[in-house]
C-alpha cells in the first residue's frame, strides 16, 4: 500500500467514483448520443491521393439525390471561414477543414455531404466526382529535407516547419573531457492513442439568439475561442457544452477542423448537423496521429558510469499540416535529461512536413518518445561499460536530498525520491529471483530479457516551451478554475469549465471540496458548465487536473469555509480564530454548547443579510482561478524556462520471453513503481497508470500507422492497426510511493500520462536484453514479430538456433 | 437502390420493440437511433473493437455485424437491461464500480455484456472461480484504451466470487 | 461506414435459398454469420442487390455423425462446434483450430460454412478442411454435388462455388485408427487475429508406433491453405525422429511462395511455416502416442 500522508479525511482513501454508476448502466451521454430534432448527418469525400491538384469537382448528381441537403466544397468553405490556428510561426501553412486546390495527404477531406441520414450522406458522397492531377509526394523527413523534394506547402518554401538548436550548459567541454562517447539512432514510429470513440460533434445554430451550440467529444484548450475565430464569429456566439462525456482522448480529441466544418454547415443550412467520424475517416483523415520521430543520440560518459552530457537531434514527421503538434518537440525540454544528473544538453528539434496524415497531441505530448530514446541510451551505456543497468541508473539518478533540482534547460524539479521508488519496484518483482528466472529460461533455449526504465512525468500543464519555438507567442498563464456554491438546502455543487474523457474530474472536485469543507463527497454534485457560463479552463491536458482543478476547487472551498467561519464569528461576536469548524458545523472554542450548524449558517448566508458580517456578499458561492505554480515567466535570453511545475516519477521493471524460433514476444511480468505525490483517488490514479502501460505496450510492440509507396495508409482499420487486447496486456502490479510536491495544495502531482511515459522504454529494453546474448539489438518501435525476427536473422544463425528452417 | 422498409419486432430488454427499417440498418444503429438505447456504442463498425456487444438470444455478439432485420423475432439484451428491475445495479455492474473498472465508459457497455455472458456460462458450467486467463480470454474481443484491463479483470473476478457466494 | 442499400430475404429452407439464387444469380449474396460479409458491405467493397439470410434454416445447423465422417451443416455456429465434445472426440482438429478463431462474440455468429466460403488464405477452418480433405456438399435448385476442399478453395477469397449454389454441409472425415493424434498452432500478432501463418497436422500410429497415416498443411503462406500429401506419405512406416520432422517441415516450407504485407515478409512466413509444421507434427505424433 502507498504511504499517503496522514491527516486527510477523504483524500487518498479507497472511495468509489462519482462517474462509474452512470457508465455501468449505459447512461453516459456522449456527443453521438445527442439527439436533436431535424438532425442532419455529414459524410466526407476523401482524397485518394497523397498529393494532387484538384482539377474539378462535380457535385450536381450527389446534390440531386433525395435526402441530400448540401454538398460543400473547399472553395465555398474556405471563402467563408478563416484558416485554423497554427502554433508555429509559419503563416503560409494554412489549414482548412476541406481542401481547396490541392490535397496533401491520402484521406484529406475534400467535399462534405449533408443528408438526412449518415447512410444517405455516404451514398451521395460516392456520387461526387472529383478530378485530380496526381503530384509527386514525399513520406519521409530525410527525403522531405532534400533540396529536390516536392514541397507539401510550396508557399512555405520548405518542408521544414521548425528547426532549432539549443545548447544548455558546457556541452562541447563535457564531450571533450568525457572518456567515452556513444552514438546511435532510436526510432519511434507513428502511432496514436486511438480512442474507441471516434471524434463526434453536433452543432446547432439559433438564429434568434445568434448562438452556435456545440456538443463535441473534445479535450482541448481554447477550443471555443478557436472555433469562433475560424467561423468569424464573436467568442460569445459559440457555446460549447462541456457536459458531454468524451469516450477517451489521451490528447488527440482536438477536432477543431471537424467542429468548424459542422458549425459552418449548421449555420448555413439552419438545421442541426452531426459528424461522427467512422473508423476509416478517423484513422486516415481525423488528423489524430501521434509523434513519428527519430532520435540521433550522442552521449558522453566516463568509465564509472557518470553521464556528462547529451546531444539529441530529434526529427519529427509532423504530416501534411501543422496545428499545434510540432510543439510536441517542445514539452520534452521540460525533462530533457530525464531523472538524471546530466549537466549539459544540446537539443536540436526539427519538425518536417510530409504527405502523411497530420499529427495531434498524444499522451505525454512528446515526452514518451523522448523517454524511450533516453532510456535506450542508458541501457546502451550500461552495455558498453559492461555495467549493471540498475547500477548505472542509481549512479546518475538525482538524489532525494538534491531537490529542488534545476536541470540545464531551466526547469526545476519539485521533489522526488527516485532511488526508493526504483528499489520498491525491484523488491516487488523480487529482482534477484527474476534474474534467476531469466537465466533459467535462457538455459532452456529461450530468449529472455529484463527491461528497466526510470522516467519522469512532467505535470501541471504549463506550456511555456511555446515561446522557444515561436517568439510571437508570449502566453504565460495556463490557469484553471472552479466555482463552488452551497444552495439554500445546504447542498454543495462544484462547477468546472471543461469536459472529461475518463479522468474522474467529478470525483476529484467532490473529494477535494469535501476534504476542505469536511462534508461527504458522495453528496457533492459536480457539473460541467458550458463555455459561455464557465470560468476559464485550459482543459485536461499535460497531466494537470489533479494539480490545477484540484487546487482551484480547494481554493474555492476554502473561501466557503472561511465565509462560514466569519458568519459564525459574527454571531458569537468573537474572532474567526476562536471558531471551531467541524463537519461543516461551527462552535465557539471552549464553549461547545455555542453551536451554529451547517444548515443554520447556510440559512443566514442565503436569507439573513442582517446577521451577516460586513463585506461578505450574500448567498454562498466562491470562485477560485489558479495559475500554474512556478508559471508566469517567459524564457530567458539563453533559452531557459521553467516548464511544468511538478515531476512524477515511475520505475518500470518488465520481464519478456521471446520464442527464438517464431520471434513471438511475450510479456511475463510487469511491475511499475510510481510516485505522483499525494493521490487524491488511488483507484483513478492506478487505473490511468495501468492504461498508460497498456498503451505503451501497444506503442512498443503492436501499433503503427504504416504507409505504402503510393502514400496510402495501410493500417486504417482495426484489423491492421493493432490495439492490444486483455491477452496482450499482462497482469500489472503497481507499487506506490509518495513524495509530496511542495508546490501544490495537498502535495499532489499529475498522473494522467503515467505508465505511458515509461512502458515503451522498458519493453524496448527488455526485448534488447533478451537479444543481447546474440549480440544484436533493435532500436525502432514497434518491435513487431517481423522486426524481432529480422533482427534475429542478423545474429549468428548457429548460436541463435534459428534460421534452420529458412536460411536467408 | 432499395427503399424497401422491413418490419422488425424484437424483444429488447424484456420489452417488444417494433418498427420498420431499411435492410441495411445495423442492429446497433437501430438500437441507438430508433430506440434511443444509446448505451450500446459504436467503435469501429467492422467487428473488431467490441464496443457494440449485445446479447442475442443470450449470447454476446457484435451488433455492428448484424442487420436489425435479422434480429426480427429474437431476444436482445443491452447494457440498459443489465440492472435489476428496481434500478439496483447487478452484481457485475456493482463490481465494476467497486474496482473502478472503467474510465471514459465508452467500452464499458460492451465489456459488461461480454463479461455477463461469461459469468452466466461459468455459473452454468459450475466454474465459480474462473481463472484470470479465462477472464482475459472472455473479454479479449473487447478493446479498452483507458484501463489496461487490470481493474476490469479484477471486477469480473470479484463478481464471480460474489455470485458464487450468493449461489451457495 | 454504412452498407449500401440492398433487399433482404429471410430464407426458411435450403430449397428457398436455391430458388432465390436461381432467380437473382450474381445479384445475390448469402448472409450467414456475417462476420466477414457485413464489414465488407460497410467498407462498400461489396454491393449485392440482395442478401439472402440463411440464419433461420434449422437444417443448415444440424450436426450428425456417420461412421467415417462428421456432417456439419454449413450454418452451424463456430461456438457450437467449439463446445461440442462429441465433435471434438471424432475430429479433434476442429476444436483445436476454433480456439484460434476470433473471439466469443464472433464465434457466436460466425458459421463453419461461412468461413470456408470466405476462403481467407489465413483462415483456420480452411486449413483444417484442406488437411483433413473435407468434402463440401453444394446445392443448387437442380441438385447437389460434392467437392473436396482442395478444389473448392481455389484462390485468395475465391472458391469454386457457383452463383446459384449454396454450401449446404461439410463432411469432416473421422480417422478410424485408434492411435490418432492431431495438433494445430499459429502465430498471429494478437490473440484472435487472422494467422500470419498457421499449421495443422493429424497423424495415426500403428501398434509399433510407426506412422500409419499422416496429413499436414499450412495456412497463411500461400493463396490457399496447402497440404503436403507426398511428404506425408514419406512418413508412413517410419518412426519419425526430430531430424526427419525438421527436414520434412523444411521441405514443405521451401515449396511455399508466400506474400509480404505489413505484418510479415515472405521470408518470415516461409520460416514460420517450417517451424510451425515441425511443431504440429511433433505434437500430433506425441498425442497419437499417448492414446492407449
Amino acid at each position: 500500500m502507498g504511504e499517503t500522508p496522514k491527516g486527510f479525511r477523504y483524500i487518498g482513501a479507497k472511495r468509489r467514483t462519482k462517474e462509474d454508476p452512470r457508465f455501468v448502466t449505459g447512461r453516459g451521454r456522449y456527443a453521438a448520443d445527442v439527439a436533436l430534432h431535424g438532425l442532419h448527418h455529414v459524410a466526407l469525400v476523401a482524397s485518394p491521393h497523397a498529393s494532387a491538384r484538384i482539377v474539378s469537382i462535380r457535385t450536381d448528381v450527389a446534390r440531386a439525390m433525395p435526402g441530400v441537403r448540401a454538398v460543400v466544397t473547399g472553395e465555398e468553405f474556405c471563402a467563408a471561414t478563416d484558416s485554423l490556428a497554427i502554433g508555429v510561426d509559419a503563416p503560409s501553412v494554412t489549414r482548412w477543414s476541406l481542401a481547396r486546390d490541392h490535397v496533401r495527404y491520402a484521406g484529406e477531406w475534400v467535399v462534405a455531404v449533408v443528408a438526412e441520414t449518415r447512410a444517405l450522406a455516404e451514398d451521395a458522397a460516392e456520387l461526387v466526382e472529383v478530378e485530380y492531377e496526381a503530384l509527386p509526394h514525399v513520406m519521409e523527413p530525410e527525403c522531405a529535407m532534400m533540396e529536390a523534394s516536392p514541397l507539401v506547402h510550396p508557399a512555405h518554401g520548405s518542408n521544414v516547419l521548425l528547426h532549432r538548436n539549443f545548447v544548455w550548459g558546457p556541452v562541447a567541454e563535457e564531450f571533450a573531457k568525457a572518456e567515452h562517447h556513444l552514438a546511435f539512432r532510436a526510432t519511434w514510429s507513428r502511432s496514436a492513442t486511438v480512442p474507441i470513440e471516434t471524434f463526434a460533434v453536433v452543432a446547432q445554430w439559433h438564429p434568434g439568439t445568434e448562438i452556435l451550440d456545440i456538443w463535441a467529444s473534445i479535450q482541448m484548450p481554447k477550443y471555443p475561442d478557436q472555433t469562433a475565430k475560424a467561423l468569424r464569429l464573436p467568442g460569445n456566439a459559440v457555446r460549447v457544452h462541456y457536459d458531454v462525456d468524451v469516450g477517451g482522448s489521451y490528447g488527440v480529441k482536438r477536432g477543431l477542423k471537424h467542429t468548424v466544418l459542422v458549425g459552418y454547415l449548421a449555420r448555413r443550412l439552419g438545421v442541426p448537423v452531426r459528424l461522427v467520424e467512422d473508423r476509416l475517416e478517423n484513422m486516415r483523415g481525423g488528423d489524430m496521429h501521434g509523434p513519428d520521430r527519430s532520435f540521433d543520440m550522442n552521449v558522453a560518459f566516463d568509465h564509472d558510469g557518470t553521464i556528462r552530457a547529451l546531444k539529441i537531434r530529434a526529427v519529427d514527421n509532423v504530416g501534411a499540416y501543422a496545428g499545434r503538434a510540432p510543439f510536441q518537440l517542445g514539452k520534452p525540454i521540460s525533462a530533457i535529461c530525464g531523472p538524471y544528473r546530466i549537466g549539459a544538453v544540446a537539443y536540436e528539434p526539427v519538425s518536417v512536413m510530409t504527405n502523411k496524415t497530420p499529427q495531434e497531441a498524444v499522451r505525454g505530448f512528446g515526452q514518451a518518445p523522448t523517454n524511450f530514446a533516453l532510456e535506450r541510451t542508458m541501457d546502451r551505456v550500461a552495455r558498453y561499460l559492461q555495467m549493471d543497468q540498475i547500477a548505472l541508473r542509481q549512479k546518475n539518478l538525482i538524489r532525494k536530498d538534491e531537490f529542488p533540482y534545476t536541470i540545464p534547460s531551466g526547469s526545476t524539479y519539485d521533489s522526488g525520491d527516485y532511488h526508493t521508488v526504483l528499489d520498491k519496484a525491484l523488491n516487488a518483482i523480487d529482482y534477484p529471483a527474476l534474474v534467476r528466472r531469466r537465466d533459467a529460461a535462457r538455459e532452456r533455449g529461450l530468449l529472455a530479457g529484463i527491461g528497466i526504465s526510470t522516467c519522469l512525468e512532467p505535470s501541471g500543464g504549463n506550456a511555456s516551451f511555446e515561446p522557444l519555438f515561436n517568439p510571437k507567442i508570449d502566453t504565460t498563464t495556463w490557469m484553471d478554475s472552479c466555482l463552488v456554491r452551497v444552495d439554500l438546502s445546504g447542498s454543495i455543487t462544484g462547477i468546472m469549465g471543461t469536459s472529461s474523457s475518463g479522468q474522474g474530474h467529478e470525483t476529484l472536485v467532490a473529494t477535494v471540496v469535501g476534504e476542505i469543507l469536511q462534508r461527504d463527497p458522495a453528496a457533492i454534485r459536480v457539473i460541467h458548465a458550458d463555455s459561455l457560463s464557465a470560468l476559464p479552463s485550459n482543459s485536461p491536458v499535460g497531466s494537470r487536473m489533479a494539480i490545477m482543478l484540484g487546487g482551484a476547487a480547494a481554493g474555492a472551498a476554502r473561501i466557503i469555509r472561511d465565509t462560514l467561519i466569519s458568519i459564525a464569528a459574527h454571531q458569537f461576536e468573537c474572532a474567526s480564530e476562536d471558531i471551531d469548524y467541524r463537519d461543516g458545523n461551527t462552535s465557539l472554542k471552549g464553549v461547545p454548547e455555542k453551536v451554529l450548524t451547517w444548515d443554520q449558517l447556510v440559512e443566514i448566508a442565503h436569507r439573513k443579510i442582517h446577521r451577516m458580517p460586513a463585506g461578505i456578499e450574500p448567498g454562498l458561492q466562491a470562485k477560485f482561478v489558479w495559475d500554474v505554480p512556478t508559471g508566469g515567466d517567459l524564457p530567458t535570453a539563453d533559452n531557459r524556462v521553467q516548464v511544468y511545475p511538478c515531476y512524477a516519477f515511475e520505475a518500470h521493471v518488465v520481464y519478456v520471453e521471446i520464442d527464438p524460433e517464431t520471434a513471438a514476444p511475450q510479456i511475463k511480468r510487469y511491475v511499475c513503481g510510481h510516485d505522483c505525490g499525494v493521490m487524491i483517488n488511488p483507484d483513478i490514479v492506478h487505473g490511468m497508470t495501468y492504461g498508460g502501460i497498456a498503451h505503451g505496450i501497444g506503442a512498443a510492440l503492436y501499433e503503427k500507422f504504416t504507409y505504402d509507396e503510393a502514400g496510402q495508409l495501410t493500417s486504417g482499420t482495426f484489423m491492421d492497426y493493432l490495439i492490444p487486447s486483455a491477452l496482450e496486456v499482462p497482469p500489472i502490479e503497481i507499487v506506490d510511493h509518495c513524495t509530496p510536491s511542495p508546490l501544490t495544495t495537498f502535495g499532489q502531482k499529475g498522473s494522467g500520462e503515467a505508465g505511458y511515459l515509461g512502458a515503451p522504454a522498458a519493453v524496448a529494453n527488455a526485448i534488447n536484453d533478451a537479444l543481447a546474448p546474440l549480440g544484436v539489438e533493435v532500436n525502432e518501435l514497434p518491435m513487431s514479430h517481423l522486426a524481432i525476427w529480422e533482427t534475429l536473422c542478423k545474429a549468428d544463425a548457429g548460436k541463435a538456433g534459428i534460421g534452420k528452417e529458412e536460411k536467408r | 437502390m432499395s427503399d424497401t422498409l422491413y418490419p422488425v419486432s424484437v424483444e429488447v430488454n424484456g420489452e417488444t420493440r417494433s418498427g420498420h427499417v431499411p435492410a441495411r440498418t445495423s442492429l446497433v444503429d437501430w438500437l441507438r437511433e430508433h430506440l434511443n438505447l444509446t448505451g450500446t456504442h459504436i467503435g469501429c463498425e467492422h467487428g473488431v473493437c467490441g464496443a457494440c456487444t449485445v446479447m442475442l438470444d443470450g449470447e454476446p455478439i457484435r451488433s455492428c455485424l448484424i442487420y436489425a432485420v435479422q434480429a426480427d423475432g429474437h431476444r436482445v439484451v443491452t447494457v440498459e437491461g443489465l440492472a435489476h428491475a428496481d434500478g439496483r445495479l447487478s452484481i457485475l455492474q456493482d463490481s465494476f464500480c467497486e474496482t473502478h473498472a472503467l474510465q471514459c465508459g465508452y467500452c464499458t457497455p460492451g465489456m459488461l455484456i461480454a463479461a455477463q455472458a461469461f459469468l452466466d456460462k461459468a455459473l452454468l458450467e459450475r466454474n465459480p472461480r474462473p481463472t484470470e486467463t479465462q477472464i482475459r480470454e472472455a473479454i479479449s474481443g473487447n478493446l479498452c484504451r483507458c484501463t489496461g484491463y487490470q481493474q476490469i479483470v479484477d471486477a469480473i473476478a470479484l463478481a464471480a466470487r460474489r455470485l458464487a457466494a450468493g449461489a451457495e | 461506414m454504412k452498407s449500401p442499400s440492398f433487399d433482404y430475404a429471410r430464407a426458411r429452407s435450403t430449397e428457398e435459398v436455391c430458388e432465390l439464387l436461381a432467380q437473382h444469380g450474381d445479384d445475390a449474396k448469402i448472409l450467414a454469420g456475417g462476420q466477414s460479409l457485413v464489414p465488407m458491405m460497410a467498407f462498400r467493397l461489396l454491393r449485392p442487390h440482395w442478401l439472402i439470410d440463411i440464419n433461420e434454416i434449422p437444417a443448415l445447423k444440424s450436426v450428425s455423425f456417420e461412421l467415417d465422417a462428421v456432417r456439419i451443416g454449413a450454418g452451424t455456429r463456430q461456438s457450437t462446434i467449439l463446445g461440442d465434445d462429441a465433435v471434438a472426440a471424432r475430429v479433434p482438429l476442429l476444436r483445436q483450430a476454433l480456439a484460434y478463431v476470433g473471439h466469443a462474440q464472433t464465434r457466436n455468429r460466425g458459421t463453419i460454412g461461412g468461413s470456408l466460403v470466405q476462403a481467407d488464405p489465413s483462415a483456420e477452418l480452411s486449413l483444417v478442411a484442406r488437411v483433413l480433405d473435407a468434402r463440401l456438399v453444394l446445392r443448387t435448385k437442380s441438385g447437389t454435388r460434392t467437392e473436396p476442399a482442395a478444389t473448392f478453395l481455389c484462390g485468395p477469397m475465391t472458391t469454386s462455388l457457383r452463383p446459384d449454389e449454396i454450401l449446404e454441409d461439410i463432411h469432416w472425415p473421422i480417422w478410424r485408427e485408434r492411435r490418432t493424434g492431431s495438433a494445430f498452432t499459429e502465430i498471429s500478432r494478437r490473440h484472435g487475429d487472422f494467422a500470419i501463418v498457421a499449421a495443422a497436422a493429424q497423424v495415426a500410429l500403428d501398434d509399433e508406433g510407426c506412422c500409419a497415416r499422416a496429413s499436414f498443411g499450412v495456412g497463411g503462406a500461400s493463396p490457399v491453405p496447402v497440404a503436403f500429401p507426398a511428404l506425408a506419405r514419406s512418413l508412413i512406416g517410419n518412426r519419425p525422429d526430430q531430424a526427419m520432422l525438421r527436414d520434412i517441415a523444411h521441405e514443405a516450407a521451401a515449396a511455399l511462395e508466400p506474400d509480404s504485407d505489413t505484418h510479415a515478409s515472405a521470408a518470415y512466413r516461409r520460416h514460420l511455416a517450417g517451424v510451425l509444421l515441425r511443431r504440429v507434427l511433433q505434437e500430433a505424433i506425441k498425442a497419437a502416442g499417448t492414446v492407449q
